[in-house]
């Protein structure tokens, strides 16, 4: 089991070297999508709008991040992770058109997704779910809000992030997927029962 | 004596749904602790370790455990000799409101079809709300539960066919643990209703919850079938986060009704590790 700590952007020498068990910590700018963001995100897409953010070779965080009002801007208060599987649709075709790197979220992804992810060399990485207070220590700051007209927790919020983690390497992008062996071990239990 | 008072109950919700969102109940933090204790697998372990780490930080901060804090859920158990002077959903509403106000909820309460948020928590039947009698108690108790919907979504309700009995209903169970995998934030509780009609099963299946971890069901037969689930539950080795370990689970809990000669319903709510529940008596203002 290794240990990483990466600068965001990632770059595709870095994400090959993750492998399923190894821990991550990201330090940079992260952008976080929930169901409605990633339903709009794919809408542009296939109008070839440009997103208002810049979301290339970048990490999508699953997150709906809760925010108190300081001022004339947020503060992060909790900021865990959402359950992924609930974009899964979507996300093979957002992977391969914005070449997302990694993707941050608990509970993991569907194989067509896994297999998006190992094609475009993107790996999964799921933060503690429920630890919001946690994740809300390793935001350093909110610097822009989109889209907030789908309601703060549906929001693209552009997070910036210091050793953020940890991390766990749930799928790699060999395609060795964690959930799935996990899954499949337990049905195997289940079925000798 | 004074009767119980709008402000009094307005109050009481308010703080009980600040001191839920911002610190976990103390059998549940004890169960986490034991699971550290005894996990074995690494990225298990470590996942732990963040969770005992974040309620300490949340604690500390009084900041909310987790961002998603879910749908409030109020159950006032009201004593029928209880001297009763407040509307109890127009309180509940009240703190609801002001909770959010104050960044201890996250505005998560939308409309069913439009999905649209009024940021406040509050709308059509949210706050939940539900009334129980107590007989010949002179005092009410309000029950807060917070249910996060990672692991709310989760849940899954079925009629078996009777002869499958208790076999039947493990499978069940199991089954839909399984499918839930990490999903529900594990290590998970799980709340079993057994019988009544469909919704009296759902029902008894979030009220098994609401029961304190160290205690088992009074009834030995129910009390076995929590202890076997759980084994069951655990051997599955899903473990934290479902990226696999010994501790998936760190409560089974079953309430059950008498049903129909034809029926045998069942219903599962799985509780995430973030069980934010909380209790407060209330008695006229002046007695305790
Ligand atoms: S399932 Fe529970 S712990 Fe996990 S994110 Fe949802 S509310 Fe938080």
């Amino acid at each position: 089991m290794g240990e990483f700590t990466l600068s965001l952007p990632i770059s595709g020498k870095d994400v090959r070297k993750l492998k399923v068990g190894d821990v991550v910590y990201l330090t940079g700018v992260l952008v976080t999508a929930r169901d409605r963001a990633h339903h709009r995100i794919l809408r542009f897409l296939s109008e070839g709008k440009k997103l208002p953010v810049r979301m290339e070779e970048g990490v999508i965080y699953h997150c709906g991040p809760l925010a108190r009002k300081e001022g004339s801007g947020w503060k992060i208060v909790s900021a865990g992770p959402t359950t992924s599987e609930r974009v899964d649709a979507f996300l093979p075709q957002i992977i391969r058109a914005l070449r997302v790197r990694a993707v941050v979220g608990k509970g993991g992804v569907r194989r067509k997704t896994a297999e998006a992810m190992r094609e475009m060399r993107c790996v999964y990485l799921a933060f503690p779910g429920g630890c919001g207070a946690l994740a809300a220590q390793r935001v350093k700051g909110v610097k822009r809000i989109y889209w907030s007209d789908l309601g703060l927790p549906e929001a693209l919020w552009v997070l910036e992030v210091e050793d953020f983690g940890p991390l766990f390497v749930g799928i790699d992008t060999k395609g060795k997927n964690r959930y799935e062996e996990v899954k499949r071990e337990a049905v195997r239990r289940l079925r000798s029962r | 004596m004074s009767p119980i008072t709008q402000a009094q109950v307005e109050r009481a919700c308010f703080e009980l749904l600040k001191s839920a969102s911002t610190r976990l109940p103390p059998d549940v933090e004890r169960a986490l602790r034991r699971a550290f204790e005894e996990e074995t697998s690494e990225t298990g372990k470590m996942n732990l370790q963040a969770i005992l780490e974040n309620v300490r930080l949340a604690k500390r901060q009084c900041i909310p455990l987790c961002q998603d804090t879910g749908t409030p859920i109020f159950y006032f158990r009201i004593g029928t000799k209880a001297d009763l002077r407040a509307d109890l959903e127009r309180a509940a509403r009240k703190a609801v409101r002001d909770a959010t106000r104050l960044g201890f909820l996250r505005p998560s309460i939308v409309h069913p079809i439009t999905r649209e948020n009024p940021g406040t928590n509050l709308g059509r039947g949210v706050p939940w709300v539900s009334y129980v009698p107590l007989r010949e108690k002179d005092w009410v108790e309000v029950v807060l539960l917070l249910k996060g919907s990672g692991s709310e979504n989760m849940s899954r309700f079925t009629v078996l066919d009777p002869a499958l009995g208790v076999e039947g209903v493990k499978k069940f169970v199991l089954e839909t643990v399984i499918a839930a995998g990490g999903k529900p934030c594990p290590p998970i509780i799980v709340g079993i209703g057994i019988g009544g009609t469909s919704d009296g099963a759902m029902n008894l299946a979030k009220l098994a919850l609401l029961r304190p971890l160290g205690e088992s069901h009074p009834d030995g037969s129910i009390a076995r079938l929590e202890r076997e689930l759980m084994e069951a539950i655990n051997e599955t080795g899903i473990g934290p986060m479902g990226l696999g370990g010994k501790v998936t689970c760190i409560g089974v809990k079953v309430e059950y009704a008498y049903t129909h000669t034809a029926s045998l319903p069942v219903g599962v709510n799985i509780q995430c590790w973030a069980a934010r529940k909380a209790s407060v008596r209330l008695r006229s203002e002046g007695r305790r």
